[in-house]
């Protein structure tokens, strides 16, 4: 029995319109590998240029996020649940950080 | 995505995105839009270009979690945001999108904003200045990330929404 992988809804366009697609993968960083070999397209979504998961993809693996687990190398199992799910920032420019940087 | 969106709702929603920003001054609001894709018809033509639009139906008003750097900064963490989609289904509604405030700055989506976009979302922007609340304004990230892409926002009576 695979993983299931949760796609959120942001993301659905990129993904054939699919709620989740199902994978064989022994860690969270091999199922996601698969996820996004399949639909290439949400690769730029979930990962930044160098390959990290970007900072507002949190991923879960049932309901555990894998920041507290082992990130990437989360061993997983078959019928594991996998969800990623958002998180929102933003705001208005420049920071008081960023001008400390321009300065 | 269409060449134009249009996201509708009523002016007592609108209303509640400015109060809130207006609320929170000078630390920025933010907030889930639940709502729904129109349904039917793939969209409408205006102009000659195909308008796609959604409808906000409901707000989820939520705590922005950037204790750091309130004023410009807003954040939501993604159990607000597993919570927000909770409420939503609910209501037989979907997250469509989210809102925040631009304190004293114009409301047009920041590079900060375009790096932490999510496809697909509606993000609706309210400049407060001065304590008021001014423009609103909506944007959806394009599919290369390279740039936020306005859409309309149509205020309406709820008889016409």
């Amino acid at each position: 029995m695979p993983v299931k992988v949760i796609i959120p809804t942001p993301l659905r366009a990129y993904a054939g319109k699919r709620e989740f697609a199902e994978f064989n993968a022994t860690t969270v960083g091999q199922a996601l590998t698969s996820l996004t070999s399949e639909f290439a397209d949400l690769r730029k979504h979930l990962f930044t240029e160098d390959g990290k998961l970007r900072s507002f993809v949190n991923v879960y693996v049932n309901d555990e996020d894998i920041r507290y687990l082992s990130k990437e190398n989360t061993p997983i199992k078959d019928g594991d649940t996998i969800s990623i799910v958002p998180s929102i920032a933003g705001g208005a420019d420049p920071g008081p950080s960023e001008i400390r940087k321009l300065q | 995505m269409a060449d134009r969106t249009i996201l509708k709702l009523t002016e007592t929603l609108a209303e509640k995105i400015r109060a809130h920003g207006a609320e929170t001054y000078p630390h920025e609001c933010c907030g889930a839009l639940l709502g729904r894709e129109a349904t039917g018809a793939p969209g409408v033509l205006t102009g000659g270009e195909l308008q796609a639009h959604r409808t906000v139906a409901e707000l989820f008003p939520l705590v922005n979690r950037r204790d750091d750097s309130p004023r410009n900064r807003f954040s939501v963490t993604s159990e607000d945001v597993r919570d927000a989609e909770k409420a939503a289904t609910g209501r037989e509604l979907e997250v469509i999108g989210w809102y925040h405030s631009h304190p004293d700055h114009p409301a047009k989506p920041s590079d900060y904003d375009r790096d932490h976009a999510w496809p697909w979302y509606s993000y609706v922007i309210v400049s407060v200045a001065d304590g008021k609340p001014r423009e609103m304004t909506s944007w959806r990230l394009c599919d290369d990330r390279s740039q936020f892409v306005s859409e309309d926002v149509a205020v309406c009576d709820p008889a016409a929404s």
